[in-house]
C-alpha cells in the first residue's frame, strides 16, 4: 500500500486537481486525435488538428437563435466538460484518486447521470426543434443503457467487495476482472459510447436531425460540448482500464505507463469500432437494453457473486 | 468534513443550505417549466452537497443520481402536459395561494420553534470510519426487513405504474382472439419478432 | 460554533424546505407542479435525516436507513404520480387538479 491514499495528500490539493484536469484534457485530445486518424486514415497531423479546431472555435463568433433560454443553455454547455472532469476524480492515477470516497463507483455513475440533465439542457436551450429532438433522443437512449451500466458497476463492486476504485485495483492483482466479467466489461464500454453519444449511439447528434443537440452550437459553446464529449470518452476508457483491465498492473514497465497503454487501447477500440457501426435508433436500443442486457448483466452479477462466495477473488 | 466544525466547512454548508431553500422557492416563482424543474434539481444537488459534508457519501451521490434522472424525466412530462413550458407567456396557475402560504409558513414556524426550543441531546457515539459500509451492513443485516419492504414496494410500483400509464393491453397487441403472430405495436422495438 | 447550533441551523433549513414544498403542493394547479412540491418536502426529510445521523447518533445506521426510505418514497411518488397523470390525461385531457375535483370521494 502507498503511504498517501489520495493525490491531494501526495501533491497538495491544487496541484492534484490541476493535474487531474490536465490529464482529462489530454485524454480528450487523444480521443479527438484518434478519431481524426481513423476518419482520414492518416496519422500525420491528426494530433494537431483538434488543437487547430479548438483555436478556431475559441475565436469564432457566437451565433444565437430567436428567444433562447440562455441561462440553461450555457449551464448545460459548461456542465458537460465539468462533469467529465469530475468523473475523472475517482479514476485512480498511479494507484491513488483525487477524491477518495467510500462510494467511488456510485460517484462515477452519478456524474454520468447528471450528464442526462446537462445534455437535455443543451438541446432545450436554443429554442430549436432539432436540438430539442436530440435532447429527447438522449433521454430515451439513457433509459436504455442506464440499468445495464449500473449492473455492470454493481458487478465490479461485488467482485472487489468495495465501492472504492483503489480497492477494485487491489482486488485485480491476481486476475483482471475482464476475464471473469466479460459481459459487464462489454456493457460498460458500450455504455461509455452511449453516454458520450458516440459511434452507434450518436442518434442525439445524428445527421437526420441536422446535428441534434449540436445543431445550434457555435464558438465556445460547441468547443465545450465537443470537449466534454471527448473527455467523457477518455475518462471512461481510463475507468474501464482501471475497473476491468487491472489498471496499472503489468510487468517491466512502471504502473502509470501500463494504465496509460490500456486506456489508449480502449480509446482506440472505441473509436475504431464506433466509426464502423451505423447509428442505432434509440427506440431500438431501449428494447435491447431492457430485454437482453438487463437479464445478461444480472446473470453476470450472479456468476460473480457465486465466485465471491467460493473465495475465488480472495 | 464537518467533524472539526471548521469555519470554512460551516460556511460552505450554510451557503448550500441557503441555495437549497432559494432554489426551492424559485421552483414556484419562475415562469418557465424547464427552469422550475432544474431549480428543483438545484435544490436537490445543494442538499446532496450538504450530505457530502456530513460524510454521507453514498446517500449524497445516490440522491444526486436518482434526482437528476428523475428531473430529466420530469422535464419531459412538464413539457408534455403544461401549456406554457418555456414561460414565454407568463401566466399563473395557482389556487388558494394565500391559504397555502399560511399553511407553509405555519408549518415552518411550528418546526422552527420546536428546533430552537428543544434541548438537543449531545452525540451518543463515535462516527463509523465508513458510513457506506455501515448503511450496507444495516440494510443487509439488522434492518433487512426495510430492504425487503422497499424491494416489494418498488416492484409493485413498476407494475402499477405500467398498468396505469399504458392504455394498450394484449388484445390491442395480438388481436381479439390473441392469434396475431407479431404484436401490433406503435413502436417496433429492436428485437426481431 | 457548537455542534448543537449547526444541527439547529441545518434542521431550520430542512424546515424551510418543508414549508416551501407544502406551499407549492397546496397552491399549484398542475399535477406535475404539485408533485414538485411534495418532492421538496421529502428533500427536507433527507436533509433532516442526514443531519440527525451526523449530530445525534452516528454510531447507529437508523437515520441513514430512514434517508434511504425517504429516497424510495420519492421514487415511488414520482413514478405513480406520472402514471396517474398519464392515465387521467388519456381519459379526459386533464392535467390540472381542479379539473379532476369530481374524483373526491
Amino acid at each position: 500500500m502507498p503511504d498517501a491514499d489520495t493525490l491531494p495528500e501526495m501533491w497538495g490539493v491544487v496541484p492534484a486537481a490541476l493535474a487531474v484536469a490536465l490529464i482529462g484534457v489530454a485524454l480528450g485530445l487523444v480521443v479527438a486525435a484518434t478519431d481524426r486518424a481513423v476518419l482520414t486514415g492518416r496519422a500525420a497531423g491528426a494530433a494537431v488538428e483538434p488543437l487547430r479546431a479548438s483555436a478556431r472555435l475559441l475565436l469564432e463568433q457566437r451565433r444565437t437563435t430567436l428567444a433562447p433560454d440562455r441561462l440553461l443553455w450555457r449551464l448545460g454547455c459548461v456542465a458537460l466538460p465539468t462533469l467529465a472532469l469530475l468523473s475523472l476524480a475517482v479514476v485512480p492515477v498511479d494507484g491513488r484518486t483525487l477524491l477518495l470516497t467510500s462510494a467511488d463507483l456510485v460517484w462515477f455513475n452519478a456524474m454520468e447521470a447528471l450528464l442526462w440533465a446537462a445534455l437535455w439542457l443543451v438541446g432545450w436551450g436554443p429554442n430549436s426543434f432539432h436540438a430539442l429532438t436530440g435532447g429527447y433522443r438522449f433521454l430515451a437512449q439513457g433509459l436504455a443503457y442506464e440499468l445495464p451500466l449500473m449492473f455492470a458497476l454493481v458487478t465490479v463492486g461485488v467482485g472487489a467487495g468495495s465501492l472504492r476504485t483503489t480497492d477494485v485495483l487491489a482486488a485485480q492483482e491476481g486476475l483482471w476482472f475482464a476475464v471473469t466479467m466479460p459481459v459487464a466489461f462489454v456493457v460498460f464500454v458500450a455504455s461509455a459510447a452511449a453516454f458520450a453519444f458516440w459511434g452507434p449511439f450518436a442518434a442525439p447528434t445524428a445527421a437526420d436531425i441536422a446535428g441534434g443537440v449540436t445543431a445550434e452550437l457555435s464558438g465556445v459553446d460547441r468547443l465545450l460540448v465537443e470537449a466534454g464529449r471527448a473527455i467523457f470518452l477518455g475518462a471512461t476508457a481510463a475507468m474501464a482500464a482501471a475497473l476491468f483491465l487491472g489498471g496499472d498492473s503489468g510487468p517491466w514497465l512502471p504502473g502509470p505507463v501500463w494504465h496509460l497503454l490500456k486506456t489508449l487501447a480502449v480509446v482506440a477500440a472505441l473509436v475504431w469500432i464506433g466509426r464502423r457501426l451505423p447509428v442505432l435508433r434509440p427506440d431500438r436500443t431501449v428494447e435491447i437494453g431492457w430485454m437482453v442486457l438487463v437479464p445478461l448483466t444480472l446473470l453476470q452479477a450472479l456468476v460473480v457473486a457465486v465466485l465471491v462466495l467460493t473465495g475465488f477473488y480472495a | 468534513m464537518l467533524s472539526d466544525l471548521s469555519g470554512w466547512a460551516i460556511a460552505a454548508v450554510a451557503v448550500l443550505g441557503v441555495l437549497s431553500v432559494a432554489s426551492g422557492i424559485a421552483v414556484f416563482v419562475v415562469d418557465s417549466m424547464a427552469r422550475a424543474t432544474f431549480a428543483l434539481l438545484g435544490s436537490f444537488l445543494a442538499v446532496a452537497g450538504i450530505l457530502l459534508a456530513l460524510d454521507l457519501v453514498y446517500l449524497a451521490v445516490v440522491t444526486a443520481l436518482m434526482m437528476t434522472i428523475e428531473m430529466a424525466i420530469m422535464a419531459v412530462f412538464m413539457i408534455m402536459f403544461m401549456m406554457n413550458p418555456a414561460g414565454l407567456m407568463p401566466m399563473t396557475m395557482v389556487h388558494n395561494a394565500k391559504g397555502s402560504a399560511v399553511v407553509g409558513a405555519g408549518a415552518f414556524a411550528v418546526l422552527a420553534v420546536g428546533i430552537w426550543t428543544i434541548d438537543w441531546p449531545t452525540r451518543s457515539g463515535e462516527q463509523p470510519p465508513d458510513s457506506t459500509r455501515q448503511l450496507g451492513e444495516a440494510i443487509m443485516g439488522s434492518h433487512m426487513l426495510v430492504m425487503l419492504t422497499i424491494g416489494i414496494a418498488l416492484f409493485a410500483t413498476i407494475l402499477a405504474g405500467t398498468v396505469l400509464a399504458t392504455a394498450r393491453g394484449r388484445y390491442d397487441r395480438f388481436g381479439a382472439d390473441l392469434t396475431a403472430r407479431r404484436p401490433d405495436d406503435p413502436v417496433p422495438g429492436g428485437l426481431p419478432r | 460554533m457548537t455542534a448543537e447550533l449547526v444541527l439547529q441551523i441545518l434542521l431550520t433549513v430542512a424546515a424551510g424546505l418543508v414549508g416551501v414544498g407544502l406551499f407549492g403542493a397546496l397552491s399549484q394547479q398542475s399535477i406535475v407542479m404539485v408533485m414538485m412540491g411534495l418532492e421538496l418536502v421529502l428533500n427536507g426529510v433527507l436533509l433532516a435525516g442526514g443531519a440527525a445521523w451526523f449530530f445525534l447518533a452516528p454510531e447507529l445506521p437508523d437515520a441513514q436507513v430512514l434517508v434511504v426510505v425517504a429516497l424510495v418514497v420519492m421514487a415511488v411518488e414520482m413514478a405513480m404520480g406520472f402514471a396517474v397523470t398519464v392515465a387521467i390525461y388519456r381519459a379526459r385531457q386533464v392535467d390540472m387538479v381542479d379539473m379532476a375535483a369530481d374524483l373526491r370521494g
